[in-house]
């Protein structure tokens, strides 16, 4: 169960094919096909060669494992003062990538470092922005 | 590739710590000023032999070391206000002895003051709630918080090595205890490893007394010339070794578990060509007690999984192998949002031999590690070798 209300993130240009993909309900990551590198977060460039030109998006499976987790029992801020306790999450992911993200749908504390996990996007309506959605994992 | 040949010819010539633990009637500027007065006749010199200005603070935005430059009315010939979190003042100590080495400055003022407590800032556990910034577009819509990426590093250092919640109550407890012999700590009444299990939650594994406190105060680090020092009030205690370091998520594929301190403290070691046994004391930046124990490991003092065991029993306490943070730390004696310029001051009190009943028996070495940001996350470590002169 999450009654997070996710904060909007702020798309720049580096990060846009991303946010486009999780409206797709695709989980996106960013690889330069030159040096083989997966990278997230999204950049404008590739960390080993700084060059745009061959950096692509790909859609991954979104499957990973719980690399740590902490359950979050107090935080004052809008969106998430009335959710706690929420789960707090790494995510490693299939591709070989690690993601911050939420674990949600299950009993807080029966998250485990190690637990098999698997994305699910959360549309958020709001009155004072388009609807935009956020990638969280469930337990598998 | 950075030189061993580190001059050892800089000193620190005063010190001094703000003894407010809540100012709600004083600025930030004010309680640095304070404290510069305090530091400055601790070393017999005056605000116009200061020719070298450094500081930072939670409020400070840019050019705010100018502001405090004027607020001071100096006319410095070398400023640096670089803030890399609360190890920004080990990490100015650092820049002030390159400074004064390259004849950039003779006379180097190091100042920290906060209100964090009276303007009731809420520092770990308040996640952003909203950003522009694209740096943060990954985390803020998941309610990341200081105390929770702490917590992450927790869960995974338990679950790889077996550590224990009793094993860091232990460090709370600790710290506790040192704050109890100290007349300047906020928190002075002893707890038990029960307590701090018994306290509630904040963000799993870690409980309300495995958090610092939030106090307002601050500090000044006076620092020259070991030649001119010699001829100054105080006792001049030597640098002879520093390091800094950057960690961070990388692309995703960080081991979380090796914070900045394993770079910054192998750095500083090979300067100061010293052992990790040659340390008589270590002040460790405690903003969480899994900081101390991440700390430790990473700077050397125990193998990586070993932390639990290296802070029980009394180990990192007053007449333990290692004693840690006499001042009783950030857990328990002050922490005005960025501790770092208080490892400083204790470090050279307890080096001078001014520290009372809680005095170690004629410390000849001492160690200060700063943590700026957030383990578990993206931050910076400042490590700081100092020992008495011969």
């Amino acid at each position: 169960m999450s009654n997070i209300e996710h904060p909007l993130p702020y798309a720049s240009f580096e990060s846009l094919g991303y946010w486009e993909g999780t409206g797709r309900d695709e989980l996106v990551l960013q690889r330069c096909n030159k040096c083989q590198i997966v990278q997230h977060r999204p950049r404008g460039i590739c960390v080993n060669c700084l060059d745009a030109s061959n950096l692509e998006h790909f859609v991954a499976s979104g499957k990973g494992t719980v690399y740590t987790y902490t359950v979050t029992e107090q935080n004052q801020a809008k969106g998430f003062a009335k959710a706690c306790p929420y789960v707090l999450a790494y995510v490693d992911l299939e591709e070989g990538s690690r993601i911050l993200t939420n674990i949600v749908d299950c009993e807080p504390y029966d998250v485990s470092v190690g637990a098999e996990v698997m994305v699910k996007f959360v549309t958020q309506e709001r009155p004072d922005t388009e609807s935009f959605a956020v990638p969280v994992f469930t337990l598998s | 590739m950075t030189s061993n040949q580190f001059p050892t010819n800089i000193a620190i010539a005063g010190v001094y710590e703000h003894e407010s633990r809540f100012s709600p009637d004083k600025t930030e500027f004010q309680i640095m000023a304070e404290c510069a007065k305090g530091a400055l006749d601790d070393s017999g010199l005056a605000l116009a032999d200061v020719d070298g200005l450094f500081g930072a603070s939670m409020t400070m935005g840019m050019m705010g070391i100018v502001d405090l430059a004027e607020y001071l009315n100096i006319r410095p010939s070398h400023i640096d206000g670089s803030n890399i979190g609360g190890s920004s003042f080990v990490s100015h100590v650092n820049h002030a002895a390159a400074a004064i080495n390259a004849g950039l400055c003779d006379v180097a003022l190091v100042l920290y003051g906060s209100t964090a407590a009276s303007n009731a800032m809420a520092i770990g556990t308040g996640g952003s709630s909203g950003s522009r910034n694209p740096e943060t577009a990954f985390t803020v819509p998941y309610g990341m918080t200081t105390v929770g990426s702490y917590a992450m590093y927790a869960n995974l250092h338990m679950k790889k090595y077996g550590t224990t919640s009793e094993q860091l109550a232990e460090i709370a407890v600790t710290m506790r205890h040192h704050a109890s012999l100290n007349p300047l700590a906020k928190m002075r009444k002893l707890i038990t490893v029960d307590d701090v299990l018994s306290s509630r939650l904040i963000s799993s594994p870690l409980h309300l007394l495995d958090c610092c406190i939030i106090s307002d105060g601050g500090g000044a680090v006076v620092v020259t010339s070991l030649e001119r020092a010699r001829d100054l009030r105080s006792k001049p205690i030597q640098i002879l070794g520093c390091g800094e370091a950057v960690q961070h998520q990388g692309v995703g594929d960080t081991d979380l578990l090796t914070i900045a301190a394993k770079q910054s403290g192998n750095q500083a070691f090979a300067m100061a060509g010293l052992k990790r046994s040659d340390i008589d004391l270590a002040m460790i930046y405690d903003s969480f007690t899994i900081t101390v124990l991440a700390t430790l490991e990473n700077l050397g003092f125990c193998k990586a999984g070993e932390g639990g065991n290296f802070v029980t029993g009394g180990n990192i306490g007053l007449k333990g192998t290692l004693p840690v943070n006499p001042d009783g730390g950030g857990l328990s004696s002050n922490h005005p949002g960025m501790r770092g310029i208080f490892l400083i001051i204790e470090a050279v009190k307890q080096l001078r031999g001014e520290c009372g009943e809680r005095q170690l028996d004629s410390p000849e070495t001492a160690l200060a590690h700063g943590t700026g940001g957030t383990i578990g996350d993206k931050h910076s470590g400042a490590t700081l070798i100092l020992g008495v002169t011969q």
